[in-house]
């Protein structure tokens, strides 16, 4: 990076840091703070639209439609994290790839399955073995926001279920008695009161969510977690400029003060939105507002 | 519209034909000399240098791509990548998942290193990274037995006392006794173990494995893989 790295073993013990932090490996360390930073952006709200619909099916009057809704919830609260991580993606990446297998090579006569192998024709896989590794990567990254998604949404849609059944009777009745429709009713009296009730559940999800994005690492990407623990790890001179003994310690303290800066910023937003959601709801957050202000 | 069915079958095939030239190298990246990430970030070692020459004189294209150690196999077989070049032991439980090309890398002597002498390395705690041939003889030589995902972690766990022993392959631990400054070194006798290292491919690609072999065939015969063993393992390695 610097025109004086060159030849490290002979500098000072600042100039040998600036050195060794912008080396390659480490440029790549810092992009998947952005990469865990983009993952949080996207997976939070496609979560809560999982969440969302997952809720909206639950308390639907159609009785298939709420088996479905309440199986989602049940099965994917009920089996654990990882288990779910490690088998959910090759599950989901093999059925994409069998389904454009079935498309796109009809005349494919030999077997998927040989084995343990798992083989299609060559212009179905996903992605294509010609693919640069960046269209790989971001296929990896792409069913990894699936699957945290998916998990995150289930949790999410139990907290909106009891939101929305925490909304009083009383304010469903009185749009009855306006003569509102139940589609209006649940649009224009139930959702925008429920969020109130829910914000407590989600941002719990919100937290546990931050803390568990290293489970990316499960899934082949190289988050955070994975490339302390490579920096980290003993360096002989033999392969690297920069030789040093185990310094995992240092790398993850540094994760350690990402992760609790990173839950501060958020609790803090947390509050602001709780304020605001408050405003004028019939809560006793809502009264001791009016009050306030009266 | 005959033609264009012709086209576009004819497009088809000679599109699949390109596409059978991109090889995917699956490797771990954490085992050095074989293979590390170097301070630019990309695959270096003993084995990227191979793979880069047994490509090109198969004449492929090639792609590395870095897997942790745990799930190489299984992300092999669902074909995430085609080959396995990360220092694996050609062994018979393997065999029956996956093929191996012949042998790279002469049968190799895995060593223990402890953190002090007069370790008694048939009962003890020993360290060993997980599913490798050490992890395998470990366990039936009556020591008691701790896994480790990477190869880091089984040397920070002889340092901090938590295992008396680890064992892995001696080349894998010779740049670390040589700088520990005396905190680490050898004990016992090696033990040889496992039929050499070989590239792993599915056992369906058998076209893929007979390029690679006669690849490796080819290096060996003039002397070019010689070369590269001295270059990354020292001058007194076992060569062909």
């Amino acid at each position: 990076m610097f025109s004086f790295c060159a030849d490290p073993d002979t500098l000072g013990t600042f100039r040998w840091f600036s050195c060794y932090l912008t080396t390659g490996v480490h440029m790549s360390f810092y992009l998947s703070f952005l990469k865990v930073l983009l993952l949080l952006a996207i997976t939070a709200p496609v979560a809560l639209g999982f969440g969302f619909l997952g809720a909206m099916s639950a308390r639907s009057h159609i009785p298939p439609v709420s088996w479905l809704g309440k199986i989602y919830i049940a099965i994917v609260r009920g089996v654990p994290d990882i288990a779910f991580f490690l088998f959910f993606v090759i599950a989901l990446d093999q059925v994409f790839e069998w389904s454009r297998h079935q498309i796109l090579c009809p005349e494919w006569t030999e077997p998927v399955r040989q084995g343990s192998d798992f083989i299609v024709c060559p212009i179905a896989k996903l992605p294509l073995g010609t693919s640069p590794e960046w269209v790989h990567e971001t296929y990896g990254f792409f069913l990894a926001v699936i699957t945290f998604a998916i998990v995150f949404g289930a949790f999410a849609a139990n907290v909106l279920y009891g939101g929305m059944r925490a909304v009083p009777r009383a304010q469903l009745e009185t749009a009855e008695a306006y003569g509102m429709t139940r589609r209006q009713t649940f649009w224009r009296i139930l959702v925008p009161q429920m969020w109130v009730y829910a914000l407590p559940g989600l941002s719990n999800l919100w937290m546990v969510l931050i803390k568990a994005t290293p489970l990316l690492f499960l899934l082949g990407i190289e988050d955070i977690v994975y490339w302390a623990r490579e920096l980290g790890g003993t360096k002989t001179s033999r392969f690297t400029d920069y030789p040093h003994g185990d310094w995992r310690m240092w790398y993850f303290l540094f994760l350690l003060v990402f992760y609790l800066a990173f839950t501060r910023v958020s609790e803090v937003v947390l509050e602001r939105l709780m304020t605001r959601l408050t405003h004028g709801q019939a809560t006793s957050g809502g009264e001791a507002q009016r009050k306030a202000a009266a | 519209m005959k033609k264009l069915i012709l086209g576009t079958a004819a497009l088809a095939l000679s599109a699949s034909l390109a596409w059978a030239d991109t090889v995917r190298m699956g490797t771990e990246g954490a085992y050095p000399p074989y293979n590390f990430i170097n301070d630019a970030g990309e695959v270096d070692g003993f084995e990227r240098e191979v793979g880069d020459e047994l490509c090109k004189r198969a004449g492929l294209t090639c792609e590395w791509v870095k897997n942790d150690w745990d799930s190489i196999i299984p992300n092999l077989v669902s074909g995430n990548y085609d080959t396995i070049i990360a220092g694996m032991s050609i062994t018979a439980e393997r065999d029956e998942v996956i093929d191996f090309t012949q042998d790279y890398f002469p049968p190799t002597a895995s060593a223990y290193v402890a953190a002090s002498d007069g370790v008694d390395t048939m009962k003890g705690v020993i360290a060993a990274q997980a599913a490798t041939i050490q992890a395998g003889h470990v366990a039936e030589s009556g020591a008691t037995l701790v896994e480790f995902a990477t190869p880091e972690e089984t040397i920070a766990a002889v340092r901090n006392g938590e295992a008396d022993a680890v064992l892995a392959d001696y080349d894998y631990l010779v740049p670390l006794v040589e700088e520990s400054n005396g905190e680490l070194m050898f004990v016992g006798d090696p033990v040889p173990l496992g039929g050499g290292v070989g590239m792993g491919l599915r056992e369906s690609d058998g076209e893929l494995r007979d390029k690679f072999d006669a690849a490796i065939t080819s290096m060996k015969e003039d002397g070019s893989l010689n070369t590269l063993l001295k270059k990354w393992f020292g001058d007194d390695t076992q060569t062909y």
